[in-house]
């Protein structure tokens, strides 16, 4: 009994219609770190937040060392020693670390007394769990990294014996990535338990010592880590077998579709994101872009399409030059071959709120083919949105139904059959996997390298250093809005990850 | 999960819920009327009485109705493309001057049927022309459309004294109106319409622009959701941002949706000046433009939506006279408390109890769906 941290029975959650979670039952041991993985959608993050306080179950107990506990709100957790790392921090920015770490824990109503208690604390704190950080610097100096550190002591000052990770490593570089992962084995000797939730089945094998499966709102199979597989894993999160590896051939490219020159580009706050890039995209080719979220990939693709002016530099599409520094027209560069399916399909991609067959006509509105005068030609964009349908598989296949109601695999596919049935010359596509399923991922996968075989240039961008390897023919890196490096797809992942934090970029510029 | 409203049925969505918001309006409105010492269900009485009860009573209703229908779709075509139109009260106004000069150029020597087009012509005109001014402010200037059609309507008010007192004014005349036209500038009533339904017009104005209005409501719906330009512009109102990646220029499409929305208000100047004054009166709007908004988000911005809410408010209108005249414990300010509760729950506070009917919807599917697989086993 007493080895057992958490011990959840029979929990049960809807939202209306929508059954969330249904009947799970998990035991996480003391001092191991569990993993929790799942699609989107499949019922994670609402367990945790039951787990949390943010909802409350509609059935079912939590048992937390043997003791049944009602968790109504998230100081009801703390308190039964469960502390949270959000996958969004939950910082003051314009505050220092010690100020975040205290914030809303005071021991006093006099601030400089809980100050200098919490210092000492803090310090106490850092030294045990070897988690430096400057009490004094301000949050938002720090990197990514130190702030997600400074969660973890913030959960630990709150005297957490049990922390969730909630996605940690999707904003972390992959050296960040190792460093967390060194710091929870150390929590975790120290006799603390961790629940880590993720959808990288790599990561879950790397640190894990059990692993439970969830698949649409059930907990589908806890395994020991150690007598597990990645295949296993991924075919209990989808439910049937799926192809991690994708086939490809060798990459046969022509002439160049697509170059960029001396490209710069500002944001709305005139902070330079794009610094100076340029690259050439050649037919039959496909061309990765990598680097931690944040470096000027979302920015270089906007500019690209037209979506956001550039101040300097030039681009060619198909040799011809598209005016970025002025206003370009999205319609045009669609009429001159170039296709977008852009990062942010909720709002930039799709229109949620129409039907699915009206979103597989943005941006080709214009055409004569979906028009009948000023008037659309109903019959002919449902037909139109049926073949996609077929084509894709997507599902339910309701060219009808409003697209917020599809899962984000399926919306994904719309967008995706809508740019590439064009049979553009050059198509640039953002994260094309962000939050899809493993079933849809591989049917994604396999449309891009579709595309290239038919000799398409592709200009790919992905936060999933995994997929830029499997995809590229070509890696370019990104680091704070200039290109630091380019690499075969066989150069290893701490190369690339090195690189993505700046720190063989900065080597590369100084010699 | 995003979502914590359930997805309920259409006819819940558009039907139940906007019943249960004006249910508990009245409700609300008659512990008003209890407080101030009279009998709600009197009331209600002479309310619905006053508003229904004869054919001519039926005929002011839909008389007002008509107007409501022009400056709820207004703002609806606007809010379709993500703008905020609070400019149809000085745009309708302004739209008067288009009707007054078709009438009081061709009154008397054209027969109604020719002045009548040009004058529709002439009010779409003048009413698009005075939206176009924010319209642009916004697209070029990024004046927001909110802040300047409020001050619009102030300027159209002042213009319209100045107009009134000094140019269009005859000779002669103390109050600040035009001449009353000739039978050119008189729009026929629709006493026939009601005899079909053995109802007798009397004095109320009904008059052919209720038909023109019904037109109106179905050439907005073709427009929203049948044609080019209204799939941009609800692509533009859902997500600016999906609008700037289909290639949809917000600018072009902010003066174009305004110009639309400013005309649909202009035509409103029809229905008082041709239909029931026969003459250009100072305020002949009257604050319709503001219960345009009311009816635009009572109706859902849907010109099905539309039609039932400036009838609604046509209701309260005519009724609401008839109440103040049969009980003067209520003065015509009570009217506009009640008319006020109206848009707060039907408008401000509409979701307020979507929640509770989603989880009643929730219980009763579950249910449902047990029995039926009880049922199966």
């Amino acid at each position: 009994m007493s080895d057992i941290a958490i011990e959840l029975r029979g929990i049960d959650k809807s939202f209306g219609l929508v059954h969330a979670n249904k009947n799970i039952n998990l035991t996480v041991r003391k001092g191991t770190i569990h993993g929790i993985i799942g699609e989107n959608g499949a019922g994670k993050s609402t367990l945790m937040s039951i787990l949390y306080g943010f909802y409350q179950a509609d059935k079912g107990d939590i048992v937390i060392d043997g003791k049944t506990v009602t968790i109504k709100d998230p100081n009801a957790a703390i308190a039964s020693g469960i502390g949270m790392v959000h996958q969004h921090f939950m910082l003051v920015e314009n505050f220092t670390v010690l100020e975040n770490v205290m914030l809303g824990a005071e021991d006093s109503q006099i601030l400089n007394t809980s100050i200098s208690k919490a210092r000492v604390e803090l310090k106490r704190l850092e030294k045990e769990y070897a988690l430096e950080v400057n009490p004094d610097a301000l949050i938002e100096q720090l990197p990514v990294g130190l702030q997600q550190r400074v969660e973890i002591l913030k959960a630990l000052y709150r005297k957490a014996d049990i922390l969730i990770l909630d996605e940690p490593t999707g904003v972390l570089t992959p050296p960040e990535a190792d460093h967390l992962f060194r710091i929870l084995g150390q929590l975790k000797d120290q006799g603390k338990t961790i629940i880590f939730i993720t959808h990288k089945l790599r990561e879950i094998m790397a640190i894990t010592d059990e692993v439970s499966v969830m698949r649409r709102g059930e907990m589908v199979a806890t395994r020991k880590t150690k007598e597990t597989s990645v295949e296993e894993l991924a075919e209990l999160m989808v439910g049937r077998r799926v192809l991690l590896r994708v086939e490809k051939g060798a990459a046969n490219p022509g002439e160049v579709k697509l170059a960029v020159e001396n490209l710069t580009v500002r944001d709305s706050r005139g902070v330079t994101m794009v610094d100076n890039v340029s690259f050439n995209l050649r037919a039959g080719e496909i061309v990765g872009i990598a680097g931690v979220a944040g470096n000027g990939q979302s920015e270089l693709l906007e500019a690209i399409s037209g979506i956001r002016k550039a101040v300097g530099g030039k681009v060619l599409l198909n040799g011809q030059p598209i005016d970025v520094t002025a206003h370009v027209d999205p319609r045009d560069l669609r009429d001159r071959g170039l296709a977008h399916v852009p990062e942010d399909r909720h709002h930039v991609g799709l229109v949620l709120k129409f039907e699915e067959a009206e979103n597989g006509i943005l941006g080709y509105h214009h055409d004569k083919r979906y028009l009948k005068g000023v008037f659309l030609n109903t019959k002919a964009i449902q037909a139109d949105a049926e073949e996609k349908i077929k084509k894709y598989d997507i599902r339910p296949p309701n060219p009808r139904l409003k697209t917020a109601n599809f899962s984000g695999g399926n919306q994904q596919k719309i967008v995706l059959a809508r740019e590439m049935e064009r049979g553009p010359d050059v198509l640039i596509i953002g994260q094309p996997t962000r939050g899809v399923d493993v079933g849809a991922i591989e049917f994604i996968h396999k449309r891009i390298i579709e595309m290239r075989d038919q000799g398409k240039a592709v200009l790919l961008v992905s936060v999933e250093l995994d997929e830029i390897r499997a995809l590229s023919d070509r890696i370019i890196v990104m680091f704070a809005g200039r290109v630091v490096g380019e690499r075969d797809p066989d150069a290893t992942e701490g190369e690339l990850g090195l690189l993505m934090a700046g720190v063989e970029g900065r080597k590369e510029a100084a010699e | 999960m995003s979502n914590p409203y359930a997805k309920l049925p259409g006819w819940a969505e558009y039907g139940l819920i906007p019943l249960i918001n004006l249910v508990v309006a009245f409700l609300v409105a008659g512990l008003v009327v209890l407080l101030v010492g009279e009998n709600p269900l009197n009331a209600a009485y002479h309310m619905i009485n006053g508003a229904f009860g004869r054919g001519e009573y039926i005929g002011f209703t839909l008389y007002y109705a008509t107007t409501f229908i022009f400056t709820g779709l207004s703002v609806a075509v606007a809010f379709h493309a993500g703008l905020f139109n609070i400019g149809s009260e000085g745009q309708a106004y302004i739209g008067g001057i288009g009707v007054a000069l078709a009438c009081l150029w061709l009154d008397k020597t054209m027969p109604w049927f020719v002045v009548f087009p040009l004058a529709i012509i002439g009010s779409a005109f003048f009413g698009a022309m005075w939206a176009f001014l924010p319209g642009w402010l916004q697209a070029k200037r990024g004046s927001h459309v909110v802040i300047t059609t409020i001050m619009f309507n102030f300027i159209a008010s002042s213009l319209m004294v100045y107009l009134l007192t000094k140019v269009l004014k005859p000779l002669g005349q103390m109050a600040p109106q035009t001449r009353t036209f000739e039978a050119g500038g008189q729009l026929p009533k629709l006493d026939w319409l009601m005899s079909i339904f053995g109802l007798n017009l009397g004095n109320s104005p009904f008059n052919v622009s209720f038909l023109l209005a019904l037109l109106a409501a179905f050439g907005v719906w073709v427009l929203i959701w049948r044609t080019k330009l209204g799939y941009e512009m609800r692509t533009m109102g859902h997500s600016p941002s999906a609008a700037r990646y289909a290639g949809i220029g917000e600018a072009r499409m902010t003066i174009i949706v305004m110009m639309i929305s400013g005309g649909l208000a202009g035509m409103m100047a029809l229905n008082p000046i041709m239909g029931e004054q026969y003459r250009m009166q100072l305020d002949f709007v009257q604050g319709a433009g503001f219960v345009g908004i009311a009816v635009a988000l009572m109706g859902r911005s849907h010109p099905a939506g539309i039609i039932p809410a400036a009838v609604l408010f046509g209701m309260l209108y005519q009724g609401g006279a008839e109440i103040s005249f049969e009980m003067p414990a209520i003065s015509r300010d009570m009217i506009v408390i009640i008319q006020g509760l109206v848009i707060l729950f039907a408008g401000a506070l509409e979701n307020m109890f979507r929640p509770a009917i989603g989880r009643a919807f929730a219980s009763i599917g579950r249910r449902s769906a047990v029995a039926a697989q009880t049922r199966g086993a």
